[in-house]
C-alpha cells in the first residue's frame, strides 16, 4: 500500500459542505426531470402524429439525444452556444444538457407506454364530448404516467448520476464540484471522492426506495 | 459561419481521438462481457441470497457516477503504487462498469428461458453443460443481444468521461481544437457527427433485431 496515510477525519470535517453540494445536485436532477418530462410528453405526441413536419424535429431530437454522449450535450450548451454569443453559466448549461438528454430518453419511454394504452380509451373520451386535448390530458396521460412510472424513476437516477459531469464545465457547487474543490485544496483525492461516492450511492438508493414506496401507494388498486 | 480554419490535419487529430474512444470501448466491452457472462450465469444458477454479496458489489458500479469511479480508481492505483497508466485504469473501470450491467442482461436472458424447457433438456439426458450451450444459450441470446448492443453503445458514449484522466479521446481532442481555433460550435458539431455516425447505425440494427425476433416468438 506504499506509504500513504489516509486522512479520513479531514474528509469527514468537510461533510456539511458536501451535503450542501448534494442538495444542489438533487435540485439540478429534479429540475432537469421536470423540464425533461414536460418536453418528452410533447415529443412523444409529435412522434406519433401523422404530420411529417411534427415528426421530423421530434425524431431528430430523440436520435441526437440518444446517440451522442451526455457530456457532449453539456459541452454543446456550455462551449458550443458561445459561437452565437450565448454564454450559459455552468449551472444552466448542465441543467440544459441533462434536460435535453432526459427528454430524448423519456420520449421513447412514453411512446412505449402510449402504445400499451388501447385507442378505444381516447375514443371513449371523445365520445363523452371531450376535445382531443382534454381527452389526452384526462384519459390517456394519467395511464401513460402510470405505466412509465418506474422507467421514469430510473431516468431520475440517471439524471442524478449525470449531474456529476458538471465539474467538466466548471461547476463548483454541486456534490462533485464541491468535492473537486476540496480535492484541489488538499490533494486528498481518494478520501474526498470516496465520501462523495458514498453520498451518491445513498441518494440513488433513497430515490429508488422512495419510488417503490410511491408506486406501491399510488398504484394499489 | 461557413468558413473555418479547421484543416485536414485537425480532422485527422479528431479521428485519431475517435480511434482511442473505440479502443477504450473495445477493451471495456470485451472484458465486461466476459465478466458479465460469468457473473450472470452465477446469478441465474444459485439462489438469490447466495449471490447477494456479488449483486451488492455490482450494484455499486451502477449507483455511483462513472466519473467518480474513474477518479477513485486512478487515485487508488497511485496510492497503491501500481503505476498503471490512465488508459489501462480507464479500461478496467469501464470494464467493471460494463460487467455490472451485462450481468443483469445475462441473468434476465437466462431467466427468460422457460424452466420446463430446461427440465425437458435435462430429462432427455443432456448434461448441465449441454443444456447451457445448446438450449439456454441460443434462446437467451435472442433476449440478450438487443440490450447488449444498447449497452455497448452506452459504454461508447460514457467512455467520453475518460478525458478527465487526461486521455485524448474524441471529445478531449475536439476540446483541444476548440481552445486553439475558437470555433466551438463547428468543431463540437463535427465531434457530435462522428459519435452519431458510430452509434446510430448500430442502434438501428439493434432495434431491427429486437423487432424481428419478437415476431418469431
Amino acid at each position: 500500500m506504499g506509504n500513504y496515510t489516509f486522512q479520513w477525519r479531514q474528509a469527514l470535517r468537510a461533510l456539511p459542505q458536501m451535503l450542501d453540494g448534494a442538495l444542489v445536485t438533487m435540485q439540478i436532477a429534479i429540475l432537469s426531470m421536470l423540464i425533461g418530462v414536460t418536453i418528452a410528453v410533447f415529443l412523444a405526441v409529435m412522434r406519433n402524429s401523422k404530420s411529417r413536419w411534427l415528426r421530423a424535429p421530434a425524431t431528430a431530437w430523440v436520435e441526437v439525444a440518444r446517440n451522442t454522449p451526455a457530456l457532449f450535450q453539456i459541452y454543446m450548451a456550455h462551449f458550443g452556444l458561445g459561437s452565437f454569443g450565448i454564454y450559459l453559466s455552468p449551472y444552466v448549461a448542465l441543467l440544459a444538457g441533462i434536460a435535453f438528454n432526459n427528454a430524448g430518453y423519456l420520449c421513447e419511454t412514453f411512446r412505449g407506454s402510449l402504445r400499451a394504452i388501447p385507442s378505444t380509451q381516447l375514443r371513449a373520451g371523445r365520445s363523452l364530448g371531450m376535445g382531443p386535448a382534454t381527452a389526452f390530458r384526462l384519459i390517456v396521460m394519467p395511464q401513460m404516467f402510470r405505466i412509465a412510472f418506474l422507467p421514469t424513476m430510473n431516468q431520475m437516477v440517471w439524471a442524478i448520476l449525470m449531474t456529476s459531469l458538471g465539474v467538466t464545465v466548471g461547476m463548483s457547487t454541486d456534490l462533485t464540484g464541491v468535492t473537486q474543490d476540496l480535492n484541489a485544496r488538499s490533494f486528498r483525492t481518494f478520501e474526498f471522492f470516496a465520501l462523495a461516492a458514498l453520498i451518491y450511492y445513498l441518494i440513488t438508493k433513497v430515490v429508488m426506495l422512495g419510488a417503490r414506496l410511491l408506486a406501491w401507494r399510488l398504484f394499489r388498486y | 459561419m461557413f468558413e473555418t480554419s479547421l484543416t485536414l490535419n485537425d480532422l485527422m487529430f479528431m479521428l485519431k481521438g475517435a480511434g482511442v474512444t473505440l479502443m477504450v470501448t473495445f477493451f471495456a466491452v470485451t472484458g465486461g462481457t466476459l465478466m458479465g457472462l460469468a457473473f450472470g450465469v452465477i446469478r441465474a444458477q444459485f439462489k438469490p441470497w447466495v449471490t447477494l454479496p456479488l449483486a451488492f458489489v455490482l450494484d455499486i458500479f451502477r449507483s455511483v457516477p462513472l466519473l467518480i469511479q474513474l477518479i477513485l480508481a486512478n487515485a487508488f492505483q497511485a496510492i497503491a503504487g501500481y503505476g498503471i497508466s490512465p488508459f489501462v485504469t480507464s479500461c478496467i473501470v469501464l470494464a467493471l462498469y460494463t460487467a455490472a450491467y451485462c450481468t443483469e442482461i445475462v441473468r434476465g436472458a437466462i431467466a427468460a428461458v422457460p424452466a420446463v424447457t430446461r427440465r425437458a433438456a435435462r430429462s432427455l439426458g443432456l448434461t448441465w453443460r449441454q443444456d447451457m450451450t445448446q438450449v439456454v444459450f441460443p434462446m437467451a441470446l435472442r433476449v440478450a443481444l438487443p440490450s447488449w448492443i444498447g449497452l455497448t453503445l452506452g459504454v461508447m458514449k460514457d467512455s467520453a468521461l475518460v478525458l478527465w484522466l487526461g486521455i485524448i479521446e474524441l471529445l478531449r481532442a475536439s476540446q483541444i481544437l476548440v481552445t486553439r481555433l475558437q470555433e466551438p460550435m463547428f468543431i463540437l458539431l463535427v465531434a457530435g457527427a462522428i459519435y452519431f455516425v458510430l452509434s446510430f447505425p448500430i442502434a438501428r440494427l439493434g432495434a431491427q433485431l429486437e423487432k424481428r425476433w419478437k415476431e418469431n416468438d
